[in-house]
């Protein structure tokens, strides 16, 4: 793993190793990387990973179904409502139950808040890297407007844990309505800033565009999904290849780009906000009338037999193996998380290249450690 | 009207009066180094906080309020708490150049004020080859910055320190190139005739076109010549986590941190100095009325209004733009500011030579 | 034309730079804009959502009577172990032998504000509470009692 010499950083090459992080500014999280350099230039790079392991999966299986939820808040915490929203599906497709149209609503709506929120973030933590400060601040005023309307309906800002299998936790807040138009707004008007800080910026354009090239072919064998994976022309978003909830219902584009940089990563996430934007415009004024949750047992009893469902996180596809024996509890739980995929290819993508350009690639995956690490 | 000048006379006046010669030019250079570092220390107090609420208030947010009326004494509070913390030499760095780095970089900030004019007749040293004393010892920092960097022992101290090397020995030239057009329509290495010849309006205005594309040259590249974003590869925290002065804790690290605002305010006073016009109040033409409420404002307010005028459009830049990348940095200075500049000063000399300027 | 092409790309990054600075310099002189929260000032006026979840309480009426049969339904709902229900033997007016809440534990330090164990409640004996600031020098304080020392079971639960 380490090589003989690591201890004076220079390999037998007389190329010097670097450790970035686990506590490193641009890993945004406790990632370690060990990386390869001659001079300014990247020859290797070499993610080493566990710094963050809770083994979340090995806990679920001592969990309740209703219970194993919440803790997949803790791994990719900046969608845990699409995260929790993908095991409900799973639970749900052993119960057998119907779910009501409102309670399918509310979720999609409370999913596409989350990724809008999610994209913003990362909009901010991408200008950040390449060295810009100042659009962080503003991406947390709109992600504030986000986190409040959550706050106000699910409880709690970021681990939500609103989902339980067969509905939602509560109805939604009498105000909801009214906030999320207001956050509509909020946006028609702040995205273009958002352009003239940073996305028509030459020092940014130059920083991004051609850096961190992957092919789509590569892509696909490096197992990469969402929207770094469209920037390179994959179609994979689940929400239109194997639509769950409302998304078969609702009208948008999967967006898609050919070139493969980090500039397209970019400007994937950029038009998906704006996409899930439209789809909260179209949903917000159709929330149908009815229960917010079906009618389930107190302790819920998958049948024996292994079901799977899959949901597109704002990082990717975000898969959930549950095997069950009858029991109360699973017998075994596999979570399939994006950053983990998406974190592979960083090698591929940044060898050659200066270490700047890492820094904005590995930004422009968006990884987010606890799900890498689980 | 109490003007810096006078000040100066009478205490000059008053030494010899009871000291001989070689005493007073003793006692006046203690005077000097004493009012530098005061000044110094004031002026680092000073830019910090301002630093702090011209970013604050562009990232929508209110900065520091808590110490002192509205906030203005944080930066002294953290200056206090720089003080008393442990200033740490690794183990593996080579504790002399360690320790001598900081210190480097202090006095080298510290030469670079001396041809400065703060006001009228109100200088330190008016040596006759001014201009040229500037852009040398300015370029001695990096000595400080490279000292630093490879003393440390420390990977990404040592990488900040080489792109530093390289940042400052190839925007030396278009700052120098920039200030050369200046020197050339005046005629005069002397910061105080360069001032004197901005009598009748400021270069930037009389220059014409040439002077302008100096004036923008210049500030891109002391921007960089000082390390500041977009252009602080040196230090590019989300990549070398604080570059070359990664190791240093206490109040070395706070020297060096002094000395990067020192330059700031020496540089962008050279600026003003050579293209704002220095002390010179703003004139405009014949309106003699308008004129003579500008003469009225004192020289030192003018010097340092300028000064801090340019001092925020440089703080502008760091929090607007992202960060360039080592060799984008590069390609900008040899192929944009450097040809350019050279462009520029064979109008300006064609310009001279015709006297078209004012 | 090489020249041009050169002029050009210059003049649009200028153009690039200066809207970008355009947009700084606004919120530089707009100062309404500004959306910090002086937060241990605004204490008196923040106002948290009804919803929010802060810290498990058990409410109490004025007779000092709470709701909770002991049921033990949320400590078995609850992921992390937050809850310990210690039972005891209530003798009725009648008599008989009833199961009754002797100490409601609850472990602040554990719990993660899911909110299971509200839900599984069968009788409105808990719920949360939207106070926030939990910070305390030794954890033992963490560590909870929630039923009032001498309360008695409300009439008419089960």
């Amino acid at each position: 793993m380490y090589s003989t010499t690591e201890h004076i950083g220079v390999n037998e090459l007389g190329d010097m190793i670097i450790n970035v992080g686990p506590q490193h500014p641009a890993t945004h999280g406790v990632l370690h990387l060990v990386i390869t350099l001659n001079g300014e230039t990247v020859k290797k790079v070499e993610p080493h990973l566990g710094y963050i392991h809770r083994s979340i999966e090995k806990m679920c299986e001592s969990l309740s179904y209703r219970q194993f939820i919440y803790s997949t808040s803790r791994m990719d915490y900046l969608s845990s409502h699409i995260n929790n929203h993908g095991c409900a599906l799973a639970v749900e497709k052993g119960l057998q139950v119907e779910i009501p149209a409102r309670a399918e609503v509310i979720r999609v709506l409370m999913g596409e808040l989350t990724r809008v929120a999610s994209h913003i973030l990362w909009w901010g933590a991408l200008a950040m890297d390449i060295g810009a400060f100042t659009p962080f601040f503003h991406a947390f005023r709109e992600r504030e407007m986000i986190n409040e309307i959550m706050e106000e309906t699910c409880g709690a800002r970021l681990t939500m844990n609103y989902m339980v299998p067969g509905g939602v936790m509560f109805d939604l807040h009498p105000n909801f309505h009214k906030r999320v138009k207001a956050l509509l707004q909020q946006f028609k008007d702040k995205l273009d800033e958002y352009d003239e800080l940073v996305t028509y910026n030459t020092i940014f354009i130059n920083r991004t565009k051609g850096v961190g090239f992957i092919s789509a072919e590569d892509a696909i064998s490096y197992g990469m999904s969402g929207p770094s994976a469209r920037a390179s022309g994959v179609s994979c978003d689940i929400r239109k290849i194997y639509p769950y909830g409302m998304y078969d219902k609702v009208q948008f584009d999967e967006v898609l780009l050919q070139e493969g940089d980090t500039y397209a990563r970019y400007l994937v996430r950029m038009q998906e906000i704006r996409q899930s934007l439209s789809i909260i415009e179209q949903l917000i004024d159709n929330i149908p009338e009815g229960d917010f949750q079906a009618k389930t047992k107190a302790v819920l009893k998958l049948p024996k037999g292994e079901y799977y469902s899959r949901v597109e996180t704002a990082r990717g596809e975000f898969g959930v193996y549950i095997v069950s024996e009858g029991g109360m509890t699973p017998y075994r739980i596999k979570f399939r998380s994006p950053g983990f995929s998406n974190l592979s290819a960083l090698d591929h993508m940044t060898r050659g290249s200066k270490i700047g350009d890492l820094v904005a690639t590995m930004g422009s995956l968006d990884l987010v450690i606890p799900d890498i690490d689980r | 009207m109490i003007s810096f000048s006078e000040i100066a006379s009478s205490v000059h006046q008053w030494l010899n009066s009871h000291l001989s010669p070689a005493w007073v030019l003793t006692v006046e250079m203690v005077i000097v180094g004493v009012a530098a570092i005061a000044l110094f220390a004031l002026l680092g107090l000073v830019l910090v906080i301002m630093e702090r609420k011209v970013a604050a208030y562009m990232q929508i947010r209110l900065g520091p309020n808590r110490v002192g009326p509205k906030g203005m004494l944080q930066s002294t509070a953290d200056t206090v708490k720089l003080l008393v913390k442990e200033g740490i030499t690794p183990a593996g760095a080579d504790k002399f150049m360690f320790n001598l780095a900081p210190f480097i970089a202090m006095i080298t900030a510290m030469l670079l004020l001396a041809p400065l004019g703060f006001a009228k007749d109100f200088q330190i040293w008016d040596l006759n080859i001014g201009v040229l004393y500037v852009t040398a010892v300015s370029s001695l920092s990096v000595i400080a910055i490279l000292m630093a960097g490879w003393s440390s022992n420390n990977k990404y101290s040592l990488l900040g320190a080489m792109r530093s090397g390289a940042q400052i020995v190839s925007y030396e030239l278009s700052a120098g190139l920039a200030i050369m057009t200046i020197v050339v329509l005046t005629g005069s290495l002397q910061l105080s005739e360069i001032v004197e010849s901005q009598r009748n309006g400021w270069w930037i205005f009389k220059g014409h076109l040439p002077a302008l594309i100096a004036f923008v040259i210049f500030i891109i590249a002391v921007t960089a010549e000082t390390n500041r974003a977009p252009f602080d590869l040196a230090e590019a925290e989300s990549e070398l986590t604080a570059g070359f002065h990664t190791e240093y804790s206490g109040m070395k690290f706070a020297l060096f941190f002094l000395a990067e605002y020192i330059n700031v305010f020496t540089v962008c006073a050279i600026g003003a100095t050579l293209f704002l016009g220095g002390w010179m109040p703003f004139h405009i033409g014949n309106w003699e009325g308008f004129n003579h409420v500008m003469d009225y404002i004192p020289s030192s307010i003018w010097f340092f209004g300028k000064t801090f005028f340019l001092i925020f459009v440089i703080m502008w830049f760091r929090w607007t733009f992202p960060r360039l990348r080592i060799d984008q940095l590069l390609d900008l200075e040899w192929k944009y500011l450097l040809p350019i500049s050279m462009f520029n000063i064979i109008l300006v000399t064609v310009i001279a030579i015709y006297h078209l300027h004012g | 034309m090489f020249i041009v092409d050169y002029i050009k790309s210059i003049y649009g990054a200028m153009k690039s730079m200066g809207t970008g600075m355009k947009r700084t310099a606004y919120y530089f002189t707009h100062h309404k804009e500004i959306i910090t929260e002086q937060y241990p000032d605004n204490r008196d006026t923040l106002v948290l959502p009804e919803r929010f979840r802060g810290e498990v309480v058990m409410t109490h009426t004025e007779q000092n009577e709470h709701r909770c049969t002991g049921c033990t339904a949320c400590e078995l709902a609850c992921p992390n172990g937050t809850i310990k229900i210690v039972t005891k033997f209530d003798i009725s007016p009648e008599g008989k032998k009833k199961k009754a809440v002797d100490k409601f534990i609850y472990h602040l330090e554990l719990c993660t504000m899911c909110n299971l164990c509200i839900e599984a409640c069968p009788t409105n004996a808990i719920k949360m509470a939207q106070s926030f600031e939990h910070s305390v020098f030794d954890r033992s304080q963490l560590t909870k009692v929630l039923n009032q020392p001498g309360s008695k079971l409300e009439e008419g639960v089960e």
